[in-house]
């Protein structure tokens, strides 16, 4: 009895929130830059309803073939995105690259099998995602239900090495993958596209949305006065909007989050605080600018005081 | 430690029912009646002991690798009437038996905290057993952490290089007035739940699972820890100096690798 009423509930549900993806031709990329498409996540926590889809994902398309730049946040988003693909080009793809472990970046992975790609990563990314994998199974099938649906994980089959940029060719159309020491997290990637000066971040820059900390607080503040001093005409965040003119202020916005985070936690820890004091004192004034606050700015300030208490 | 092999049954429960792909959904049913009887036989237990205990914990998981959990008494230790051993079960990790504190009369109060994993909502419990064998049950819920926190570590790298690091952490402390100190190692504390996909095995388990703290050599605070405790495994506790000495801790892995630093008071 209570299995038919919670099936009937969850297809009634589906029917009612079925309005946001409920097929591919919903799923809209723009482009930002000559042959660079892009997907802009929603600012939303991962669900069955959004697919997953709420990380920045897409594409770049050169003379010989195309590469994806992060896959999307479940099977379904990479089956998308490889329909959007399709409609802007016949070429084949040759390159799915992961900027990091996160499932809203690489869920999708296992809709370009079909393709043989080169899957592309930072060099620690295999560790990452074993050490995570079975978690990640775990949580995100309750949470992404149906959409969940042909997930697999895939490792990088290239991997880039820190401080050893590789530079791949899709025709006309270098683009250098740079890896990174810890910052967002201990494997983050970006990928400069040459001809038109556009840099895919992944999560090393988020805009709007509140940045989620799960690698190394000082590498990250380290790794963005690193960017900021990048001449770009443009730039792909891992979430918010891409742009030519909002990216410098993402950024001074980003540092600043995490350098009042650092100050304050600093100054508990210094005074022998604790990990609640320091999550209910430091940083609430930074709520207004940032969307989904409540939801990580507690485990950033937790992530952080782990860290700095080794300093 | 007394119930370790236990434990180890059910983790391999556990692995050979998750199978290579993916663990079971949350658990829906209530584990804690199986429980109860693994670990403490048909012993009754008091529940809802708020009267002796205080445990505190996040509503919410935050980071699924860090959740502080404390637990305080609200009764002085004393020779006659005291609690020897708080044990900390988390019902839905992969490992529920947490720790075990064995704890010294001559701490006056008791005020502990360390750090766990939970990746899963789930019921958190200190039981407290007193000297005279009865057992007291105080219990916090805990929701889990949303989105891409993972109950991993954040730079597997950098915690390996400082292995075996330790702290001994306190504001001055005053003879015969209690003080806050915190013990904290540096250790990765591998849960032995990560899958290798070269070799398709699960990486072993490496992990805290002693730690010693005494004053001029008596045991204060000695705890059995399991997979459940976070990377840089930390201990947080109130004591009373009774005269000046040395404050040590001792701590044991499960590769049999020891590690000990003293402050002297």
């Amino acid at each position: 009895m209570k299995i038919a009423i919670a099936v009937t509930l969850s297809f009634v549900m589906l029917l009612f929130f079925s309005g946001c993806y409920a097929d591919s031709a919903a799923y809209r990329v723009s482009e930002i830059a000559s042959g660079i498409y892009y997907h802009q996540g929603a600012h939303e926590e991962a669900s069955e309803k959004n697919i997953g889809a709420i990380a920045n994902v897409g594409f770049i398309i050169g003379d010989r073939c195309v590469a994806v730049i992060d896959s999307g946040g479940s099977f379904r988003e990479g089956s998308y995105l490889r329909q959007a693909i399709k409609q802007h080009s016949d070429l084949p793809i040759c390159y799915v690259i992961n900027t990091h472990v996160h499932p809203d970046h690489m869920f999708g992975n296992a809709a370009f099998k079909q393709d043989h790609p080169e899957y592309i990563g930072h060099e620690k990314l295999p560790s990452a995602l074993t050490a995570r994998q079975v978690y990640f199974a775990q949580t995100f099938k309750e949470i992404l239900g149906e959409a969940y649906t042909g997930t697999e994980f895939i490792s990088p089959t290239t991997m880039v090495n820190i401080d050893q940029s590789i530079t791949i060719d899709l025709g006309n159309r270098p683009l250098t993958l740079t890896a990174y020491t810890t910052a967002h997290t201990d494997h983050d990637l970006t990928v400069l596209d040459h001809n038109t000066k556009t840099l895919w971040t992944g999560d090393l820059l988020f805009i709007e949305r509140i940045p989620v900390l799960d690698g190394s607080i000082n590498g990250w503040i380290q790794t963005m006065q690193q960017l900021k001093a990048m001449e770009l005409n443009h730039v792909i965040p891992g979430h918010g909007p891409a742009s030519s003119d909002q990216w410098q202020q993402g950024l001074s916005n980003q540092l600043r989050y995490f350098t009042v985070l650092r100050d304050k936690i600093r100054t508990v820890i210094a005074d022998f605080g604790t990990i609640e004091e320091a999550s209910n004192r430091v940083g609430n004034e930074e709520q207004p600018y940032w969307e989904l606050f409540e939801y990580y700015h507690r485990r950033n300030v937790t992530a952080s005081f782990v860290e700095l208490e080794w300093e | 430690m007394f119930y370790r092999g236990l434990n180890l049954i059910i983790i391999s429960l556990a692995l050979s029912f998750f199978g290579l792909s993916a663990q079971a959904e949350t658990p829906k049913e209530a584990l804690w009646p199986t429980l109860k009887v693994a670990y403490f036989g048909d012993k009754t237990i008091r529940e809802k002991a708020d009267d002796l205990l205080v445990i505190e914990a996040p509503k919410r998981a935050e980071d699924a690798a860090i959740v502080p959990i404390s637990v305080k008494s609200l009764q002085s230790q004393t020779a006659t009437k005291h609690i020897k051993n708080i044990h900390i079960v988390i019902d839905n990790n992969p490992e529920p038996y947490s720790a075990n504190f064995h704890l010294s009369p001559d701490l006056g109060i008791i005020d502990i905290s360390t750090r766990m994993r939970i990746d899963q909502y789930t019921f958190v419990r200190a039981i407290a057993e007193m000297n005279d064998g009865s057992l007291h049950m105080v219990s916090r819920f805990v929701k889990a952490s949303g989105g891409c926190s993972a109950p991993a570590g954040k730079d597997a790298a950098a915690a390996l290089a400082r292995l075996g690091k330790m702290q001994i952490r306190m504001r001055k402390p005053t003879v015969g007035k209690p003080v806050q100190a915190q013990m904290i190692v540096s250790h990765p504390n591998y849960n032995g739940l990560q899958f290798d996909q070269k070799s398709r095995q699960y990486i072993r388990a490496h992990y805290v699972k002693n730690i010693h703290i005494s004053y001029n050599d008596k045991p204060l605070i000695v705890v059995d820890t399991g997979i459940s405790v976070s990377e840089d495994p930390s201990i947080r506790f109130t004591f009373t100096p009774s005269e000046q000495g040395v404050l040590k801790a001792d701590v044991k892995d499960s590769k049999e690798q020891h590690f000990s630093l003293q402050k002297e008071i």
